[in-house]
């Protein structure tokens, strides 16, 4: 991976993203709430408050990094969920095959025909916006693809040799899930899982942005959101949150590329 | 090809009745007595109305036989009645519904056709600069919301340049007819059509050029260089009609997202489609608004996928007809 020149660029963002998110608001300890100075001040024109305020006169620098907290903190969490869900789905349906196989795979269709954003709304507002709902919502309409690659993986590993020894030598199911096989379809699972964390941030931001964000949290889409009906007098306002998730999703899009480089190196040589 | 088509159908209509039901269990979600959160939560709707929902939804018997009434209800059209506008949800879903398929329908055409553009461009050309910026503009426009392209350009093209309307449909009070009427539209049009479509441009661009660099190098291609023909011909004959599989595909999988892009284009836009309708329900809380609109996303997104997957057939005919 260390060899793709856009891994390598998505890795620093990224790890650039997660240290303005862990260690950022030690540094800045500015509430993202409180009023700093006078609202709409344009950025540049004072060091203390670099990207100037919004409409209440609270520092759009500070809303920044305190959001970025909950975009990569939404972001992963709900891949992870959404992983904990689709990858037993998939394994399940892949490695019993026949009847198993088809109602999963039924289900499974099911979810992915749903328009995912629409249910996402649907979800948040009935479940009341909070980090829970919202984490909940990006999961249950972002498993579906993990669930289907899984199965395929299962599916053309379940018949390899070494697992029908393990079959013959009387292991249980379970056993022959998670240690012959499961391990072996990670490297696709892991760069399909990259690729969700940026969907997911931007699902995030477009639920703040239509006000779904947890009330008690700021969020870059919060902030588009807000500065919106002032965008004629203060352009900053949505112009630098915007900024920071069009980066994070850039960098965590590059990283999947890279990724899938450097285990898919076949292919990968015939598009350059 | 008939049995086809007609398998399709009905299970669609199967799905359909799955989210239907999916819906009703939703709305059963919501904390409190479903009645009142069907009426709108606060103020709208007082003792005696909610009494008379929890009677016609038959809301004092037992569940199975609810969900029959809910069905029911949905087959014959019935979406329920929205008490924060006081007006049916069908009908209010089927004044919105043309402005939401122009607004689609104009966004996926353009993102398929220049997406199939530039990609091909950029495998034509791979390993050139042109390739390069291609790939860099789709990976850009791939990475950014959609309500952020949308307001960015409100600011370049309304606020700076002052060349585009910046909301709406139509000129308000202006009254046009004819063709004034119609330039005056796609005006408004042009930003939410571009800002919906640029998403997907990126993602048809990186995959027409990814599948056509693959289709390139198989053998019937080096055959037809080997007859000797020209380069052009390959290219649009032999490669991109193979190469145009996998982007169907995507196509209809996108389907549901390019209706999430939807809401918000023209919550941003105040275009008044059925995204916008869904926005206003959601800041109102209109339960039995939001699923209606929710029930016929879904409803657009099946018949979408049925489209694309005969298309699919069409550009491809060594698929056959069958399930």
């Amino acid at each position: 991976m260390l060899r793709s020149p856009s891994g390598v660029i998505g890795l620093i963002i990224l790890l650039l993203a997660i240290s303005v998110a862990v260690f950022g608001p030690m540094l800045f300890p500015n509430s993202p709430w409180r009023m700093v100075q006078r609202p709409f001040l344009p950025p540049f024109t004072l060091a203390t408050v670099p990207l100037g305020t919004d409409a209440l006169g609270r520092d759009v620098f500070a809303g920044m990094i305190f959001g970025a907290r909950v975009s990569l903190l939404v972001g992963m969490v709900s891949t992870l969920v959404a992983l904990v869900v689709g990858v037993p789905i998939g394994a399940m349906a892949g490695y019993f095959g026949g009847r198993v196989d088809d109602a999963l795979m039924r289900f499974t269709e099911f979810f992915q025909t749903i328009p995912s954003f629409a249910l996402a709304i649907v979800l948040v507002a009935i479940l009341q916006p909070s980090i829970y709902s919202i984490v909940a919502s990006i999961a249950v309409v972002s498993w579906p693809p993990v669930a289907r690659l899984v199965r395929g993986e299962v599916l053309s590993l379940r018949t390899r040799e070494y697992v029908q020894a393990a079959v013959v030598t009387g292991q249980s199911n379970t056993w022959i899930i998670l240690r012959e096989i499961l391990p072996n379809t990670l490297s696709p699972v892991i760069v399909l899982a990259s690729l969700m964390v940026a969907t997911a941030i931007l699902l995030e931001s477009s639920l703040a942005f239509l006000g779904l964000g947890d009330p008690n949290l700021i969020s870059w889409g919060y902030m588009v959101g807000a500065g919106r009906t002032v965008i004629r007098q203060a352009w900053w306002i949505t112009v630098f949150p915007g900024v920071a998730i069009l980066i994070s999703v850039l960098g965590l899009n590059l990283i999947g590329e890279g990724l899938n480089d450097a285990l898919n190196p076949r292919l990968s040589r015939e598009g350059r | 090809m008939l049995s086809f088509v007609a398998q399709r159908v009905v299970k669609g209509v199967i799905v359909l009745l799955a989210i239907v039901v999916l819906n009703f269990f939703l709305i059963r979600l919501a904390p409190g007595d479903p009645a009142v959160v069907m009426a709108g939560e606060a103020g709208a709707g007082d003792q005696i109305f909610v009494q008379q929902l929890r009677e016609k939804f038959g809301l004092d018997k037992p569940l199975p036989e609810q969900l029959f009434i809910y069905v029911k209800g949905v087959v014959t059209l019935d979406l329920g009645f929205s008490f924060r506008q006081q007006a049916p949800v069908s009908k209010l879903i089927l004044e919105r519904l043309p402005a939401t398929l122009l607004l689609t329908l104009t966004a996926f055409a353009i993102s398929l056709m220049l997406g199939v553009l530039f990609g091909t461009f950029a495998a034509r050309f791979a390993g050139t600069w042109l390739d390069t910026a291609i790939t860099i503009f789709a990976l850009i426009f791939y990475a950014m919301p959609i309500f952020w392209v949308a307001l960015m350009g409100i600011l370049l093209f309304s606020v700076t340049m002052d060349w585009l309307p910046s909301f709406g449909y139509e000129t308000v009070g202006a009254n046009l007819t004819g063709l004034a009427h119609v330039v005056d539209v796609a005006k408004h049009l042009i930003m939410p059509a571009m800002t919906l479509g640029l998403f997907f441009m990126a993602t048809y661009t990186r995959m027409t050029r990814a599948s056509m660099l693959e289709v390139k190098r198989l053998d019937f291609v080096k055959t037809a260089r080997a007859k000797g023909l020209s380069d052009a011909v390959i290219q649009r004959r032999h490669v991109l009609r193979n190469a145009l599989l996998p982007v169907v595909t995507l196509a209809g999988v996108h389907s549901g997202t390019l209706i999430g892009g939807a809401v918000i284009t023209e919550t941003v836009f105040a275009w008044p489609g059925i995204g916008r309708l869904m926005y206003d329900a959601l800041l109102q809380r209109d339960y039995n608004l939001l699923l209606g609109v929710f029930v016929i996303c879904s409803a657009m997104v099946l018949t979408f996928n049925l489209i694309t997957d005969l298309v699919y057939r069409l550009v491809d005919p060594r698929i056959e007809f069958t399930t």
